[in-house]
């Protein structure tokens, strides 16, 4: 996955940056309306992230049982891979002491599906943001000083960039969770302490372009501080480029937490989509053909993954205009 | 020229190995970092005394953290790795050199599946562009990139192996079949390999056949519309001649650097594959290490991969700039 990013990189390298003129917050907003005005699918993208952030916020009221809890029947027996209501057998819920209302049936212990899927947006949203965030304000930190000052910090910056990119990705996140504590927060700080390499190396060849340019000359000139012309001057040019990065970190982030949570360094405590489908794994719900288990945790990645893929697709080619006539 | 390529080579070259002694010196204190005592990176519980005496002298671990740090280098120079905890008497590297080949096959594999139609589909995605196909094709494309791998491998799992029962699901071969196997040979020559194999190639195929179609189709669009192509069209060259031969002969350069990338950043990536058909190769073997706190292994599988993915950076980096010369050139300009 990291490896597109660098082969795109690459062909993002070879393109300027379209500037924009006029303040940096206007110029920031224009760009994001443009993204979403001229793609449908960006738009659609932004459609799902706010439908999972609904989700994720409204759980409690949309779930209709705790996750972690077993469902009990009249005995107190736990409710053990009931099949959805709308695929179970009328009266066998009766027989066996309960009332079918599972939409995508229970687990072997007796947990409710659809709940687990309904509190599992958290996770998922919750390490997709907090990873991009990261891994833009690094980068574009990263990529600013090593572009704005070149010579040793450049070096010793892009050089780290390069053993970053050596450092192979699930494993080294495997690692950090099981020797720390396995929360979410672990596995989002490893992520970020890898996912910087490729946007800061984008953004640091931006920023060699954009010194050369006129107005920073003119800053310069008229006395403004090297840190002001940094990231008053300088960095609102390749915002655009930290929000592109960082979409595309919301997706990689998403389905990372994912392969994670399915090896099993995840939270147990923490119900996410990975563990769901690591849980129907171990459970033997493959064998048992129970696709109302298996399906909709991995739909749910895919559709909250394409959706930053749509949105820095959107972002793509509103910033490397090339790009869009391929 | 050539000159500046041969430097340029060996500066890369240079650099590659000190990426590389910076990833070990990160690993070193990583594990250092484990839980219990940071003797448990290498000393089980279950040791006796004197084998417990016998690997603190081996890994100087009485010693203070630098001079461990010197014998870990050197310990690393001469490949010595440690013993695994778990299979008595086994060393990391023998572990390793098991499963090394069952990841390389897959990986290798795989990826001659997704990069054949990968430039296949996308020379005909290029040629079709603007149609309905070349739509719905590039949108499952992207579904492809965003479904999870272990997702769509439990689904093939699902319908191939427990409801048509066509296939196995796990591992590469039955204990009675892999007896026989005494060499690397027999395996590769058994059809019962090669069933073990269908299910989890393609799963990963799947899954890598996205980047190479969507850079080919990219790369061909970018060349065709270049001025020899226009002149060969002037010419009267057949659209057939001018796609094949003409124009995907050039645009499938940078699919092949990729592909140098992919080899390396696959077998990293491998580890959630491996675990879900129980293929006993690299990743599978990392993961279970972490689970098990067998640290000696843990730690020379990750660096196992990690020099893996840093020679296949180089090559790759070198392939590129002698294909494409500017970037040779600038990548230059990047080093000094």
């Amino acid at each position: 996955m990291q490896q597109e990013a660098m082969v795109r990189g690459e062909l993002r390298g070879k393109e300027k940056v379209q500037f924009r003129q006029g303040s940096a917050l206007r110029q920031l907003w224009e760009a994001n309306l443009e993204v979403f005005q001229r793609d449908k699918l960006a738009l659609l993208g932004l459609f799902i992230f706010v439908f999972f952030t609904l989700v994720a916020v409204f759980a409690p009221v949309i779930a209709p049982n705790d996750p972690l809890t077993p469902q009990k029947n009249a005995n107190g027996d736990w409710i053990k891979d009931a099949e959805p209501f709308w695929m179970a057998e009328p009266g066998e819920d009766e027989a066996e002491g309960y009332v079918n209302n599972f939409l995508l049936g229970t687990t072997n212990i007796g947990r409710d599906i659809f709940s687990q899927l309904v509190y599992g947006s958290r996770a998922a949203l919750l390490v997709g943001f907090s990873a991009a965030i990261a891994v833009a304000v690094i980068g574009t930190v990263v990529g600013l000083l090593a572009g704005y000052y070149g010579g040793r910090i450049d070096t010793l910056l892009m050089r780290a960039a390069d053993v970053a990119f050596g450092i192979p990705f699930i494993p080294f996140i495997i690692v950090i969770s099981a020797f720390f504590d396995p929360s979410i927060w672990n596995v989002v700080l490893a992520m970020a302490a890898l996912l910087w390499r490729d946007s800061s190396r984008v953004i640091r060849s931006q920023v060699l372009v954009i010194k050369e340019q006129s107005f920073v000359s003119a800053a310069k000139v008229s006395g403004a501080s090297e840190l002001r012309i940094i990231f008053v001057y300088i960095a609102p040019s390749i915002l655009p480029l930290s929000f592109l990065y960082g979409t595309l970190a919301i997706a990689w982030a998403i389905l990372t937490e994912a392969s994670v949570s399915f090896l099993g360094f995840s939270d147990p405590e923490t119900i996410s989509w990975g563990y769901m489908l690591q849980d129907a794994f171990n459970s033997l719900a493959l064998s048992r053909e129970a696709y109302y288990w298996i399906v909709p945790p991995g739909l749910c990645i895919m559709l909250t993954v394409m959706a930053g893929f749509f949105i820095g697709r959107g972002y793509e080619e509103v910033l490397f205009p090339r790009l869009r006539r391929m | 020229m050539s000159r500046g390529i041969a430097s340029y080579i060996a500066g890369r070259f240079l650099q590659s190995v000190m990426v590389l002694w910076v990833i070990v010196t990160l690993l070193f204190l990583l594990f250092r970092l484990a839980p219990s005592n940071p003797m448990a990176s290498y000393i089980d519980t279950e040791f006796t005394k004197e084998q417990e005496q016998a690997l603190l002298a081996r890994f100087g671990l009485d010693r203070p953290l630098h001079e461990q740090y010197v014998i870990y280098l050197i310990n690393l120079l001469k490949l010595d790795l440690g013993d695994t905890f778990h299979y008595a008497g086994t060393t990391v590297i023998d572990v390793l050199r098991a499963d090394l080949p069952n990841t390389l096959y897959l990986t290798l594999t795989s990826l001659l599946l997704a990069y054949s139609v990968g430039v296949l589909g996308g020379i005909a995605y290029a040629a079709l562009r603007g149609s309905r196909i070349e739509r719905v094709g590039t949108t499952f494309t992207l579904m492809t990139r965003a479904a999870p791998q272990f997702w769509v491998g439990m689904l093939l799992l699902t319908l191939f192996a427990f409801h048509w029962k066509l296939l196995p699901s796990s591992g590469i071969g039955p204990a009675v079949v892999r007896y026989r196997w005494d060499t690397e040979w027999d395996k590769l020559l058994s059809p019962v390999f090669w069933r073990h194999m269908i299910l989890p190639t393609f799963t990963l195929a799947i899954y890598l056949h996205g980047l190479p179609l969507l850079l080919m189709r990219s790369n061909m669009l970018e060349v065709l519309d270049q001025d020899f192509i226009v002149m060969g069209r002037l010419a009267g060259y057949s659209e057939r001649r001018l796609m094949i031969q003409y124009a995907a002969r050039n645009a499938v350069l940078p699919v092949l650097t990729a592909l140098t990338l992919g080899i390396g950043y696959s077998i990293g990536g491998n580890v959630v594959i491996e675990t879900v058909f129980a293929w006993p190769g690299l990743g599978r073997t990392l993961v279970r290490a972490v689970q098990s706190a067998d640290y000696p292994l843990a730690q020379g599988a990750f660096f196992l991969i990690a020099l893996i993915i840093v020679v296949m950076n180089f090559i790759a980096d070198i392939l590129y700039s002698l294909l494409d010369p500017r970037v040779g050139a600038s990548a230059q300009a990047q080093v000094s």
